[in-house]
């Protein structure tokens, strides 16, 4: 599975018709370690700037990534 | 090439209007511009449409002769341009080419978007697709957590606080309460600007622009037959129009927009003007932090100092650097396919002093910055007097 850093991130409150019962929900762009970002969604515990985080699993071409256990 | 003037400029009041369609608000704005410039529909010679998801929010496609005829305005050129928020922006960017390149004398360019007859969730989603549907809208984007995302970083790497977000809402409403066409016509608090509904963090309903219906028209002639039309000219010094990756997460660096450097230093190089020249300004504040940023970006400031320049006052109508006296998306609202001519129109009525309230005492030279995506399209006008 990818895993990467994160660059930015937000919580998204008000979201797009297709996504609005999940609100609210994280995404944020990883850095990834083999290179290159990607957008993702955050799952479990809210993420930060700088924060390790590996990818759980992809759905639907997203990948839905969480916080790196220290 | 030859030189270009804006001979006529119309508009719409920007609102929710449930009782019109997009072509009534077009033939509208595009009328009025006719009987500003004296200039009969029949006079001219290629139209131009700005428009960004007609197709999407008013189910019709086919979209600049449906209303160049409703004009009167028939048999000639009648082209639509979609660049999403900056549609109307290049759409007067390639009316402007035609009449410097000499193919055409008198062309009108209209903009125009007719988004309220949506649900907020609906139009969201219709806005998205002016992203990456494949990857970041696929996550669950929204073109405000793109910008939130973009705040977040600035943040992270100047410094850059919310409060300096807020006052860029807290100006912006002072000049829009002013302006009589403005969708809200409200002053803000600093306190009301910081504590707002959270859209997506670090932005709240107040960091972002209005959900609007409007239309916005200009006529364009050459400088040398301008006279012919109008005794207050407005010559169209520089122009140009850059582009960048639609994917945000494409994009080496988030917080400063490549395109709008790029179109601003050919603007400023075809208009022989520095960005210390430039007296007041309509810039895309689709969201407060693009409004810090692109600051930044059309050389006003250093990098990293928009948001407290912002703060410290200088870019209010009484600052030495007044930006969206109009009010800019944030109070005068972002009727999306308008809002390109609309600011070349506002920058107009300062420039014949015609802006009442908001009316501001340097404005011989001003430049509209016109931004698509999240930076993927960028238009920036230098407009001088004659």
């Amino acid at each position: 599975m990818r895993s990467g850093t994160v660059y930015t991130e937000t919580v998204i409150y008000s979201a797009p018709e297709a996504f609005a019962a999940e609100a609210p929900y994280q995404t944020a762009i990883v850095s990834l370690e083999e290179g290159g970002r990607v957008t993702v969604r955050i799952v479990g515990e809210r993420v930060v700037i700088g924060d390790k985080v590996v990818e759980v699993e992809p759905r639907d071409g997203v990948g839905f990534f969480e916080k790196k256990a220290a | 090439m030859r030189p270009v003037a804006i001979i006529g400029i119309g508009k719409t009041p920007f609102g929710a209007f449930q009782d019109r369609d997009l072509r009534s608000l077009a033939v509208e704005a595009g009328e009025k511009a006719l009987h500003n410039a004296n200039v009969r529909p029949d006079q001219i010679e290629s139209f131009y449409l700005g428009n960004f998801a007609g197709p999407s929010f008013a189910g019709q496609n086919h979209l600049a002769p449906y209303v160049s005829t409703a004009l009167g305005i028939e048999g000639v050129p009648s082209t639509r341009i979609e660049a999403a928020c900056a549609s109307s922006g290049s759409a007067f960017f390639h009316g402007w080419a035609e009449v410097a390149a000499g193919i055409n004398d008198v062309v009108m360019v209209v903009g125009v978007e007719k988004m309220t007859s949506q649900s907020t969730a609906r139009v969201s989603q219709i806005l998205a697709e002016a992203g990456d549907c494949a990857g970041e809208m696929k996550a669950g984007s929204t073109f405000a957590s793109l910008f939130a995302m973009i705040a977040r970083r600035h943040m992270y790497e100047y410094g850059t606080k919310k409060e300096h977000l807020a006052a860029v809402a807290v100006k912006n409403h002072a000049n829009g309460a002013l302006n009589p066409d403005a969708h809200m016509r409200k002053a803000i608090t600093l306190e009301q600007a910081m504590k707002g509904k959270p859209i997506a963090d670090p932005l709240n309903i107040y960091d972002c622009s209005l959900i609007s219906d409007g239309a916005a028209a200009v006529i364009l002639a050459p400088l040398e037959r301008a006279y012919e039309f109008t005794q207050k000219p407005i010559r169209v010094l520089g122009i140009s129009q850059a582009s960048d990756y639609v994917a945000l997460d494409q994009k080496a660096d988030i917080t400063t927009f490549p395109a709008v450097r790029l179109a601003a230093e050919k603007a400023y190089r075809m208009a022989g003007v520095t960005p210390q020249a430039i007296e007041f300004a309509e810039i895309h504040d689709c969201f407060t932090i693009a409004e810090i940023i692109a600051i930044e970006d059309l050389g006003f400031v250093k990098k990293g100092e928009g948001g407290p320049f912002s703060f410290e006052g200088n870019t209010a109508r009484t600052g030495k650097l007044p930006v969206n006296t109009s009010g800019g998306l944030k109070s005068k609202g972002h009727p999306v396919g308008a809002t390109g001519v609309a600011q070349l129109c506002d920058l107009a009525l300062q420039m014949r002093c015609e802006a009442g309230e908001r009316q501001v005492p340097r404005h011989s030279l001003g430049l509209a910055q016109n931004l698509g995506g999240s930076g993927a399209t960028c238009v920036v006008s230098i407009l001088g007097v004659v």
